[in-house]
């Protein structure tokens, strides 16, 4: 079990992030709390790529044949960190007109259906 | 929904999402270990990289050459980002434009601290040739397009917390920036289909693999890093520029 206990981090994450969305009181705080369940994607990537004793897969100075930890699941990481910014990024121009238009920041307030 | 039925609802559905993520976990093989099929992909990006690419930087292979339609897709991803902020931050019909410079009542404080802009603004170009450094040295060592692009665009968001309105603007006219974006992303596509013109496929690494070790090296790789950097330093500088503009210059009509 002792072995997995990196893995149950990454759930944990996730979980965290979705409560944090469930209750949120601030649309900024939700879209920091669903970075944060995003952040759990990033933990499990890496982590399924570790290899015992591997180093950075860079090469610089190295032979070659050195032990490395997986690189493909570190390159899904960087595509993954850009699409989280992106979504980031849309979601608080969202937040800045919603809250210029109907003047709250609270999720749980009614929001006027007003095109 | 109140609150707390809120909150009853979503742990009931989180003791049952982690019984099932922890059931997925139980499958895995442990952490640190696995079977030789298991790295069979690693193991022949890593065979490539550096020995056939000339690329020490096996992260960067995968991004830029071994799956770089993905990269492209996500680059485009970008694009349809920013295109999209840009039109929901766009000045609405019922709104107008107050230049930064006149006072306005309403307008967000543009008091900061002295220490805030000393730092701020001294360390501005130093960063900009830190993005530079990283991005030209993608195919090397830990860095690349990416995450280069993103140390380039620290320079603007420095100006804006640092300097005054008036010099953040000087530096930057939208419309610049919105070129260099369609230049560098056009640019990355054109090296797709120059590979396809070579008749090897979209974003084959068609440039020779130049000398190890060196900034000349990993042909294609280096060249889609140097595209990707401009690519992504103009994507988030137009995102706060637009965001500048929407909390600084656009009023609703009174």
């Amino acid at each position: 079990m002792i072995d997995h206990l990196p893995y149950v981090l990454a759930a944990w994450l996730l979980l965290v992030g979705l409560y944090g969305v469930a209750t949120s009181r601030h649309f900024v705080h939700l879209v920091v709390s669903l970075s944060i369940a995003q952040a759990s994607t990033y933990v499990l990537l890496l982590e399924v790529g570790y290899v015992q004793g591997g180093s950075a897969p860079i090469f610089k100075d190295v032979p070659s044949a050195t032990r490395v930890v997986d690189p493909v699941v570190q390159a899904l990481v960087l595509t993954d960190l850009v699409i989280s910014v992106a979504v980031s990024g849309l979601l608080l121009a969202f937040i800045v007109q919603s809250h210029k238009r109907t003047n709250t920041t609270d999720p749980t307030a009614p929001q006027p259906l007003a095109g | 929904m109140n609150a707390r039925a809120r909150r009853g609802v979503f742990l009931v559905g989180a003791v049952g999402v982690f019984g099932y993520l922890m059931w997925g976990v139980a499958g895995l093989n442990g952490f640190g270990h696995h079977t030789q099929t298991a790295l069979r992909y690693a193991n022949g990006v890593v065979a490539a990289a550096s020995p056939l690419r000339h690329a020490s930087n096996a992260v960067t292979t995968v991004v830029m050459d071994v799956r770089g339609v993905d990269t492209a897709g996500e680059e485009l991803l970008l694009l349809a980002a920013i295109v999209g902020m840009l039109m929901v931050l766009r000045k609405a019909d019922d709104e107008e434009i107050v230049p930064a410079r006149l006072e306005a009542p309403d307008r967000v404080g543009t008091g900061r601290s002295r220490a805030t802009s000393v730092v701020a603004v001294s360390v501005a170009a130093a960063v900009g040739v830190l993005g530079l450094y990283i991005v030209a040295h993608g195919q090397l060592t830990p860095g690349g397009g990416f995450q280069g692009g993103v140390v380039l665009a620290a320079p603007s968001i420095l100006l804006l917390i640092g300097a005054r309105h008036e010099t953040f603007e000087r530096f930057h006219y939208g419309l610049a920036w919105e070129i260099v974006q369609a230049i560098a992303v056009t640019a990355f596509l054109g090296v797709g289909v120059a590979g396809l013109i070579e008749g090897r496929g979209f974003l084959a690494n068609i440039v020779g693999p130049g000398s190890l070790g060196t900034v000349y090296s990993a042909g294609t790789i280096a060249l889609l890093n140097v595209i990707a950097g401009p690519a992504v330093a103009t994507a988030v500088v137009l995102a706060a520029l637009q965001i500048y503009h929407q909390m600084i210059e656009i009023r609703r009509e009174r």
